[in-house]
């Protein structure tokens, strides 16, 4: 349900300097900032890329929370398809449907 | 004056990202294509361009996001994401204050717009800059339209931007060339990335050029999904300028897939000089 506020936490990360600072500084502070489950809070902090994006985590913010939890190109691709392999196909978001016209 | 050129092309991070994972037989013809639009741009004298693109959650996100947006700043910055990451380093890029002001104004008799005077451009605009304007030296108009996810605005109301654009255009005295940019097929950023559907975007690619809009306008967004992929939905910015190309065809200057930049790289122009 909170999958909004996952991703505003990870967009803010990838966009702002000042949260950035709150990752490096304080990153549990920063995690009780944001309207996330406990399963979304562990997923953030350890980070389970294959589970967020499992969970609807738009790629075009993942893809830079993984580049700055260190991964690189063809491993973040790998850490989704472990996701999706361990958790099953996408719960919610983008992925699981669009809304025809 | 009013529009004095009109293409598009991709804008894949990886294209200048993962230009050293790429091959280099079909890469180095895709940097060609992009050079030979840059001397095709240049060769029409533009004062300014606009660059129809889909950021990809750098600016606008789903607190406020525009269907359109346009950038009305006197600069603007980019590239937003880690410059090592995108293979381009950050810097200022001129915009045009007053011809955005101008153009927002006039477009707006006939579609709604947002408008921003704070704009990080990401690699949907500092891609195509990268090829275009290498020297940053032309002003830039920036134009957004939300292709990141539902619900997203119809396709005929991209059409009718572009020719609302083209309208606008025509009123000013400075010469505009104008660039849309997106990917055609592709699944970027997911575990599906490097899936390109060649027949799709080569169906695709000849509708956009024969410029038939009702061709354009029967897309259907559910379709695009399944067949195309999520990035389909940015087919958007290179409808928009088959609306301000209206009456005119265009010519494919480029169109390969190449699986490491995730996208059919394009490369085309519209006739409409
Ligand atoms: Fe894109």
């Amino acid at each position: 349900m909170s999958l909004y506020s996952v991703q505003k936490l990870l967009f803010h990360l990838n966009r702002d300097p000042r949260v950035r600072r709150c990752f490096d500084e304080d990153f549990e502070g920063l995690l009780t900032e944001y309207e996330l489950s406990q399963e979304e809070r562990a997923a953030v902090r350890q980070p389970d890329l294959g589970l967020l994006y499992v969970m609807g985590v738009n790629g075009q913010i993942l893809m830079h929370y993984a580049a700055l939890r260190g991964y690189e190109w063809r491993a973040y691709i790998e850490a989704l398809r472990e996701g999706e392999r361990r958790y099953g196909p996408v719960r919610a978001g983008l992925y699981t449907r669009a809304e025809g016209r | 004056m009013s529009l004095v050129f009109a293409g598009v092309c991709s804008h894949a991070p990886g294209i200048t990202g993962r230009k050293e994972m790429a091959d280099p037989t079909v890469r180095d013809p895709l940097y060609r294509a992009f050079d030979r639009m840059r001397a095709a741009l240049e060769a029409t004298r533009p004062d300014a361009l606009i660059v129809i693109a889909a950021e990809h959650f750098a600016n606008f996100f789903m607190n406020n996001m525009p269907a359109f947006c346009v950038g009305m700043a006197d600069h603007y910055e980019g590239p937003i994401e880690d410059e090592a990451w995108l293979g381009i380093q950050r810097r200022r890029i001129p915009g045009a204050e007053a011809l955005s002001h101008g153009l927002i104004q006039e477009v707006m008799n006939d579609v709604d717009l947002a408008y921003a005077q704070e704009w990080k451009f990401d690699h949907g605009l500092m891609v195509p800059l990268h090829f275009l304007t290498p020297r940053y030296d032309l002003p830039v108009v920036p134009v957004n339209i939300n292709c990141q996810g539902p619900p997203l605005i119809p396709l005929h109301r991209c059409y009718a931007l572009g020719r609302a654009l083209k309208r606008a255009c025509a009123a000013r005295a400075e010469r505009i060339a104008l660039i849309g940019t997106g990917g055609i097929s592709h699944w970027p950023a997911t575990p599906d990335s490097g899936r390109i559907n060649e027949a799709w975007d080569r169906n695709f690619l000849t509708k956009l050029l024969a410029n038939n809009r009702e061709d354009l306008l029967a897309y259907r967004d559910d379709e695009t999904w399944r067949e195309a992929g999520q990035g389909g939905f940015e087919i958007r910015t290179f409808i928009s300028v088959a609306g301000a190309a209206e009456g005119h065809t265009g010519e494919l200057w480029f169109y390969a897939p190449i699986p490491i930049f995730a996208v059919g790289c394009t490369v085309a122009v519209m006739n409409i000089s």
